[in-house]
């Protein structure tokens, strides 16, 4: 049986074949002897520091929010070393693949971060990585597929389903069932079967607490809200954990709206029409349709395009503890556009989404308000796609 | 005794293990459905083992995968499925039927009115195929009050604790992984499953039948002679299906073929 707790109040659990079974165990068996070791905790923490460039900065917003008595810092994880976030939990898990005397790693990937991200752990730690990506997304994000290739990483299209992330992560399942003993599957956000969404929490939570006491130094006090956007939701719980246990803090996680919600093309499975059932070996908020068969999601940001979301936001929702907005399509671009005019980053699309929601809650804030919110990437890879629909010849912000 | 009971310990007498066909229900249409169970049955298959489409199947290589989605295709449901196998039950009294699905259509549903509806349907038993034992309460719940059997998957790197559980609530008969990986007829199941078998039989499971990677009546002659009480044909019988889908009448007859040749190799004498 499972040693740690592997459900979220009625989410999360392990809803997979019984042959993934003691796989599955054998990383929550490995997980928990590294949490005890010190000589792994330094390395993890000496690679989070000397490789991917940790601490990450806390800037606070000069001209973006109109009331000068509110103030928003931005989480800078888009200063990490691959552009996200997500090399946080990679460098981690890839630890965990060596210290099971594993020399493979399998990983899916949406618009290719998780896929970089896994690609240059195991360029530097000597693992050998086959990332699926949904034939549909290598073509989208090719700039992407060749940094993989390039850090010695093998990117397989997936041409079954929809050709998105969601088969992508179906694919890596299956290769996963065949090959555990050689390989690890490196699982990219806080969803998936047990202990996958309790270990990438615990491989994010660094931006918390970093967070914290870098608001108490600059602040001296805790932020109001917190806000972070929400795929699977790795970068949100890395985010949320350290603030759970702390009331006066609201956790605000932003889903992506797409079109709106009412168009049925979004990606919003809290916020949106979703309801409760099982994808990728989890219970949680999926979006499905009457007789259970999973929908397809759609976001302008190819890294909110999931039709579910972790277990631990579905629970987080579910007592009241964080609350899930949507935000659409429309209103991110606009966040990405204009925090790029007046505080000069380019963030990714993602935190976009954050962003445009953290501008309407500074807006209706009282004075004296603090807001943090997790950049959790950069846009450099968004480029190519936001002049595709924004225009050549763009002369700024409307 | 219920129809598997019934149906294992005729074939016992008779020194023969049993051939079960997989076919994935409303594959390629409803109509087309119908006469493939019927052929299947006319031919010889002891029992029947019956997907229901779903849209994302991560147990299933490639064959079955295409399965789900030319049955989705033709806007299959659930309710569709239970529909055909009313027509089978209503014409093969005795023969045991099983669904082996996913875990998101029996929640979507709700368990309880999921399994009310199988039982209503004819169904003798259900193997979720994403419910391991540890998930497994809710629908052996379920199962028991509406009467039909719960069956669990033995797979080959299974701990004893593990194995332990799936003798004490694996009903109808035991699901015995022949190889690791996902259902396909590519990767032959690793013969024979003696170890295993044996681990088993010392457990009491309920009678072990052999899947995954079976396509060959050789493979299910030693699966017979190792001590399985049978074996179970998805990808390959899929496969003709796939292969055949322009001439009905054509694959009807490579399929009843293919139980034929596969059902004399259940005979040990």
């Amino acid at each position: 049986m499972n040693k740690l707790e592997r459900n979220f109040g009625e989410f999360g659990g392990m809803y997979v074949p019984e042959l993934l079974i003691p796989a599955l165990d054998q990383l929550e068996q490995a997980f928990l002897d590294d949490q005890q070791d010190p000589g792994f905790q330094k390395e993890f923490l000496d690679l989070l520091k000397d490789y991917a460039g940790r601490p990450t900065a806390l800037t606070k917003c000069r001209n973006l929010v109109s009331n000068p008595n509110v103030s928003l810092y931005l989480k800078r994880e888009d200063l990490l070393h691959g552009g996200a976030h997500k090399t946080n939990q990679v460098l981690g898990q890839a630890l965990l693949t060596k210290r099971m005397g594993k020399s493979e790693v399998i990983a899916e990937t949406g618009a290719g971060q998780h896929g970089v991200a896994t690609a240059l752990a195991c360029a530097l730690l000597g693992l050998k990585a086959r990332v699926y990506m949904g034939a549909k997304d290598v073509e989208r994000q090719s700039p992407n597929v060749f940094r993989m290739r390039l850090m010695g990483a093998e990117v397989i299209p997936v041409n079954s389903g929809s050709g998105t992330l969601k088969d992508a992560v179906n694919e890596a399942m299956r290769d996963w069932s065949a090959t555990y003993n050689e390989a690890h599957y490196l699982l990219g956000t806080a969803a998936g079967p047990h202990p996958f969404p309790t270990i990438v929490r615990e491989f994010q939570s660094i931006i918390g607490q970093e967070t914290k006491n870098q608001i108490m130094a600059k602040e001296g006090r805790l932020p109001d809200k917190v806000i972070a956007c929400v795929g699977g939701g790795s970068n949100a719980i890395g985010m949320f954990a350290d603030f759970i246990d702390e009331p006066s803090v609201q956790l605000i996680g932003v889903e992506p709206g797409g079109k709106g919600i009412h168009s049925g093309k979004h990606g919003a499975a809290i916020s949106g029409e979703g309801s409760k059932g099982v994808l990728h070996g989890t219970y949680s908020y999926i979006m499905q349709d009457a007789e259970g068969q999973i929908e397809e999601s759609y976001s302008v940001s190819a890294g909110l395009d999931y039709p579910a979301v972790g277990p631990q936001h579905a629970y987080l929702h579910s007592i009241g503890r964080a609350e899930y907005v949507a935000v659409n399509d429309d209103e991110a671009l606009r966040a990405f556009q204009l925090l790029a005019s007046k505080e000069g980053i380019i963030p990714a699309l993602e935190p976009s989404h954050a962003l445009a929601h953290a501008l309407k809650v500074a807006e209706e804030a009282s004075d004296g308000t603090l807001i943090v919110l997790n950049l959790s990437g950069r846009g450099d890879k968004d480029l190519a796609h936001v002049r595709s629909i924004i225009g050549e010849d763009y002369k700024g912000v409307k | 005794m219920d129809r598997y009971q019934q149906m294992f310990s005729g074939l016992s007498e008779k020194k023969e293990g049993a051939f079960i066909p997989f076919v994935t229900l409303g594959d390629p249409d409803k109509e087309t459905s119908i006469r493939i169970l019927e052929t299947l049955l006319e031919s010889g298959a002891d029992a029947l083992e019956l997907g229901i489409p779903f849209s994302d199947p991560i147990a299933d290589g490639p064959t079955l995968q295409r399965a789900s989605i030319r049955a989705l295709n033709n806007s299959i449901k659930p309710s569709d499925c239970f529909a055909i196998i009313k027509k089978i039950r209503e014409k093969y009294s005795s023969v045991p039927i099983g669904l082996l699905l996913y875990s998101n259509l029996i929640l979507a549903k709700g368990v309880d009115e999921f399994y009310q509806d199988a039982a209503d349907a004819g169904v003798d038993s259900i193997l979720v195929a994403d419910a391991p034992v540890r998930e497994s309460a809710p629908f052996f719940e379920s199962a028991k009050k509406s009467g039909v059997k719960q069956v669990l998957i033995a797979p080959p790197n299974a701990t004893d604790e593990t194995l332990e559980s799936i003798s004490l609530q694996s009903e109808a008969y035991t699901y015995l992984l022949g190889r690791s990986g996902v259902t396909g007829a590519e990767v032959a199941a690793e013969m024979p499953a003696e170890e295993l078998l044996g681990k088993l039989k010392s457990l009491k499971v309920a009678p072990p039948v052999l899947g995954f990677g079976i396509s060959k009546p050789e493979q299910v002659a030693k699966a017979v002679g190792a001590g399985a009480a049978g074996a179970i044909s998805g990808s390959a019988t899929v496969n003709i299906i796939e292969e055949n889908l322009d001439d009905v009448t054509a694959m009807l007859k490579k399929l009843s073929h293919f139980v034929a040749i596969m059902k004399k190799a259940t005979k040990l004498n």
